[in-house]
């Protein structure tokens, strides 16, 4: 679809192209223009600017498509710092951008790329409509946690941008709600429960999970259907009622535990979390170690025993192996479920338990500092490096079944 | 077939193949098992049990008969059409049974589980308690002017223990044990005598719970203590029984000068009227309103808190409507399921086109599109909900650029957060994943030749997708929809921080109830309906993709 059809027509440059650049370039005229009060001077000034574009990048048809985008981005970004500084060299570059990306686009033929070339101009509309639908629909999904990233580095305790920051000045920009986050007991206690709580819940719902989804797999599991049910019942059952019920049921476990085993409280607390944080896990990792056995070979097992291995060799050996992509998916899946997770843990845990996710909650409902949008960023660091590993994994087991991606 | 007339066919053992091969899958199920019990078993006592414990709670009420367990058998015999209080029995157990809870600090919990059928009666019970203790020193004094040993601990203490007197000190045991919900155990280091728990019952029961707590919860010596107020008040109850004093006549124990005395000396002890003094202490005593409330929740389950739980409520002339202006249940699991529904929608609209964009582009730009889907699919919620409390909140980027933009004035921002609009935005990025992943996976299976074929067949580009190629996506789309509603009307954090008041779900008022209110019984009711409406939803979940077919991460 990416390779460009040769034999593609340049559309006719005033019937075609400069109408739709200079409409495109409408649209960016009135929304700057509006910056000033004067919307309809910088319509006008938009159509002018657009078609002057077209014109003036259908003359260079000659130089390769980046550079005339590039240049334009350039051309925009010279003007708009004479009109606000360094905030406006950055937004003239991204209005540059986009008007020369869509300039070249237009002009060149570009948008009738991925249709075949029978196509009415209305079912072009169409497709290339379609396609701004779903990169709205990208934009949407990813956009949001921009800001995040962006605020975390505001040098005030606010919430929000400053112009110091919006003119992208130095001193509007600091670490210093990093240094908040990483300096202090209320963030660094917090993290250290989730770092104890999410390791030992996940190795729980793992060893459990994958044992249980091996028996699951063999051929004869009498009411496989029922236990699969209870098994990923936890997943189902909305977290508010688990929470609730939890709530009623390990109060009393606990106390029971503190009077009848002489256990510390802390330590009950920790344990009464992690239990329940390992049962909310133990539906991913069943799902997904149940799907990767699907794929496994039985005969393998079969040969393993024929050649003399005891169960529990060839489980290590043979098994294991081949499985551990999905094992690791799943306990990534528990992990994040536990590290991320927030309404059973206010329910169950004391203020002891406290996890970063809980100490975010009543931030972000209290209002306190930015130091949230801090933790947030590693957080989004962290799910991308985690996101990266899951990728690679499912690559390598696909490369494994034979199923080579792309 | 000759073969049925043969020998059956041996294994190499010499047993029969059959026999065998039974045996084989026998053990092979076996296996199974085993290998499935341990995480059955933890599944089990982890979830189930406390996902049942909480059904139990939605319909438990034994602490109306806990605390008050004497009363409540004699306020079965009242009859609340007869528009009088009950007769001086019912408030002379009421005394006894709410001066042990009140020792206790149980009669403020009882008051507070009756609030909820009854405003006002928390603070009955609550100004109630504090008068207990006059009640009973109005006998106390006079009783220790007739006779000074009345003052010592160490004289009661000789005067009711005895031997023989274990039933009556366990049966008090156990209801001291209902009441705070521990054992109780232990030595109490006191017997009541059988003699004179038959001479002075009242006051030996007074006595013999108050030795119970004295020495279980105050770890103190039972002798060296004086009693409580409750012991005189159940002696000047005693007193007025002409068998008692017959018998105090005939008596020689310990302590039968002094109780003679006292017989002697009756007419200084004032008129025993329990029900007069507790109408004086609070005039609610004295209605049948609070009687009969008391007397429709007195049996250990009731279906009150599902009647709370769906605005009706249980009144002695049966189920009732309550006030409209208490009827915010039914709305909110209405909106909670319209919201849902919206949530839902939107979410296909949105995730339709890129999982049909991502079905149909080459595996490899598919692939690192998806991650665009997956990177807030993993990412936290917690991150993702204070990504949206940063962008909608009216100092935030949407209102900032749109102020900048000159689209709105600075004086009429936007309320984007804290209502309705704040929630279903937030929460149709949050679930949108859960959607794009399942279509996706329905409609990569969908041949796109089928498409081509009836474009070929002459079907213009619209009745081609709406003829051949939706219904084959049909499945995807329930699949993504009921995931997402599941999700979606279970949601806590996201409406607790974006939604305001107007924005909330039943969720939110279900921890409200566990945190707040502490009415548990209606937060476990409320929960139980939520909990049936997604069991019905999951159970057609499996009916439509069946639940071995979920996928994760694509």
């Amino acid at each position: 679809m990416s390779v460009l059809n040769p034999s593609i027509k340049r559309p006719n440059l005033f019937k075609f192209t400069v109408p739709m650049v200079a409409a495109f370039g409408a649209i960016f005229g009135f929304i700057t223009g509006n910056i000033y009060h004067q919307p309809l001077i910088g319509l006008f000034a938009g159509v002018i600017v657009g078609a002057l574009l077209a014109m003036g990048l259908d003359r260079l048809a000659a130089l390769p498509r980046w550079q005339k985008i590039w240049g334009t981005s350039a051309a925009f970004a010279v003007v708009g710092a004479i009109f606000g500084g360094v905030g406006g060299i950055v937004g003239g570059a991204v209005v540059g951008l986009s008007m020369g990306w869509f300039t070249t686009w237009i002009g060149s033929g570009r948008y009738r790329a991925g249709v075949p070339s029978y196509y009415t101009p209305g079912q072009v509309l169409w497709h290339n409509s379609f396609l701004f639908i779903c990169a709205f629909v990208f934009f949407f999904l990813i956009a949001p946690l921009l800001p995040v990233a962006w605020l975390s580095f505001n040098a005030e305790d606010f919430f929000t941008f400053t112009p110091e920051m919006l003119s992208f000045k130095a001193e509007g920009y600091s670490l210093k709600h990093y240094y908040d986050f990483l300096g202090s007991d209320e963030w660094m206690v917090p993290l250290k429960n989730s770092l104890i709580i999410a390791p030992i819940a996940t190795l729980i719902s793992v060893s459990l999970g994958t044992l249980a989804a091996i028996g699951l797999s063999q051929s004869h599991v009498p009411g496989r259907q029922a236990i699969m049910a209870v098994l990923i019942s936890p997943m189902i059952v909305p977290l508010i009622i688990s929470a609730t019920g939890m709530f009623f049921f390990y109060a009393p476990l606990g106390n029971w535990l503190q009077a009848n085993l002489g256990l510390n409280q802390a330590f009950v607390g920790y344990v009464k979390v992690i239990l329940a944080h390992a049962v909310l896990g133990i539906p991913f990792v069943i799902i997904t170690v149940t799907a990767t056995l699907v794929g496994f070979d039985r005969s393998l097992t079969r040969a393993a025993a024929n050649m003399g291995a005891d169960p529990v060799t060839t489980f290590f050996r043979i098994q294991m192996p081949l499985i551990l992509p999905g094992v690791i998916s799943g306990g990534l899946f528990a992990f994040i479920t536990s590290f991320d997770e927030v309404v059973v843990v206010l329910f169950v845990g004391s203020a002891r338990q406290q996890t970063l996710p809980w100490q975010m909650f009543t931030g972000l409902r209290e209002q306190i500092s930015p130091t949230i949008l801090a933790a947030a960023t590693i957080l989004v660091t962290v799910s991308i490096l985690l996101l990266t590993t899951v990728e690679l994994l499912r690559r390598r087991s696909e490369r494994l079944r034979g199923m080579s991606p792309g | 077939m000759s073969d049925t007339t043969q020998e059956p066919m041996l294994a190499a053992d010499g047993r029969p193949l059959k026999q065998s091969l039974a045996r084989a899958l026998r053990r092979q199920k076996l296996r199974a098992l085993m290998l499935i019990a341990p995480l059955l078993i933890f599944v089990m006592v982890t979830f189930i049990i406390p996902i049942l414990s909480m059904l139990f709670r939605s319909v438990e009420n034994e602490i109306v008969s806990n605390t008050l367990p004497h009363t409540v058998v004699a306020l079965q015999e009242w009859d609340s059409s007869t528009g009088e209080a009950p007769d001086e029995n019912v408030f002379r157990h009421l005394y006894f049974d709410l001066f042990k809870a009140s020792e206790a600090k149980e009669h403020t919990k009882l008051g507070t589980r009756l609030n909820y059928e009854r405003t006002g009666l928390s603070s009955v019970f609550r100004t109630t308690g504090r008068r207990l203790d006059d009640m009973g020193s109005d006998f106390q004094d006079p009783l220790e002017d007739i006779n000074e040993n009345f003052k010592e601990g160490a004289f009661w203490y000789e005067m009711l223990s005895g031997e023989g007197g274990e039933e009556l000190l366990e049966s008090r045991r156990a209801l001291w044990a209902r009441l705070t919900g521990e054992s109780m155990a232990g030595d109490i280091g006191f017997t009541p005598s059988p003699q004179m728990a038959d001479m002075l019952p009242w006051a030996t029961r007074a006595y013999t719970d108050f030795a119970i707590w004295t020495v279980i919860d105050d770890q103190d010596v039972v002798a060296e203590e004086d009693p409580w107020e409750a012991v005189y008040a159940g002696l000047a109850q005693d007193l007025q029984s002409e068998q008692t004093q017959t018998e105090i006549a005939a008596y020689d124990g310990p302590g039968a000068q002094a109780l003679k005395d006292a017989v002697a000396n009756l007419d200084q002890l004032p008129e025993v009227n329990f029900k007069a003094a507790f109408i004086d202490a609070k005039e609610d005593w004295g209605t049948t309103d609070l009687w009969s409330t008391m007397q429709v929740f007195s049996s250990n389950y009731t279906t009150g808190y599902f009647l709370n739980a769906v605005d009706l409520e249980l009144t002695p002339e049966g189920v009732q409507a309550k006030p409209e202006n208490q009827q915010i249940y039914m709305q909110l699991f209405m909106r909670t399921l319209w919201m849902a529904l919206v949530i839902t929608g939107a979410c296909i609209l949105l995730g339709y086109p890129v999982a049909w964009l991502l079905a149909n582009l080459p595996m490899r730009t598919a692939n690192t599109l998806m991650i665009l889907v997956l990177l807030p699919f993993w990412t936290s919620l917690l991150v993702r909900t204070s990504a949206w409390k940063v962008l909608l909140q009216q100092q935030g980027v949407i209102n900032d650029i749109l102020v900048w933009l000159g689209f709105v004035g600075d004086a009429n921002r936007l309320i984007l957060m804290n209502n309705a609009t704040g929630t279903i935005i937030a929460m149709t990025h949050i679930l949108l994943p859960f959607m794009i992943l399942p279509l996706y996976s329905v409609m990569k299976t969908i041949p796109p030749s089928y498409l081509r074929a009836a474009k070929s067949l002459g079907a213009t580009n619209w009745t081609a997708f709406w003829r051949v190629y939706f219904p084959q996506s049909v499945p995807g789309i329930g699949a993504g929809s009921i995931l997402v509603f599941i999700l979606a009307i279970g949601y806590y954090i996201t409406p607790e921080i974006v939604g305001g008041t107007s924005g909330i779900f039943i969720s939110n008022r279900i921890a409200y109830h566990i945190s707040s209110s502490l009415n548990w019984g209606l937060a476990a009711a409320l929960g139980t309906i939520l909990l049936v409406v997604v069991l019905v939803l999951y159970w057609a979940y499996d009916k439509i993709v069946g639940i071995d077919n979920v996928k994760l991460g694509g």
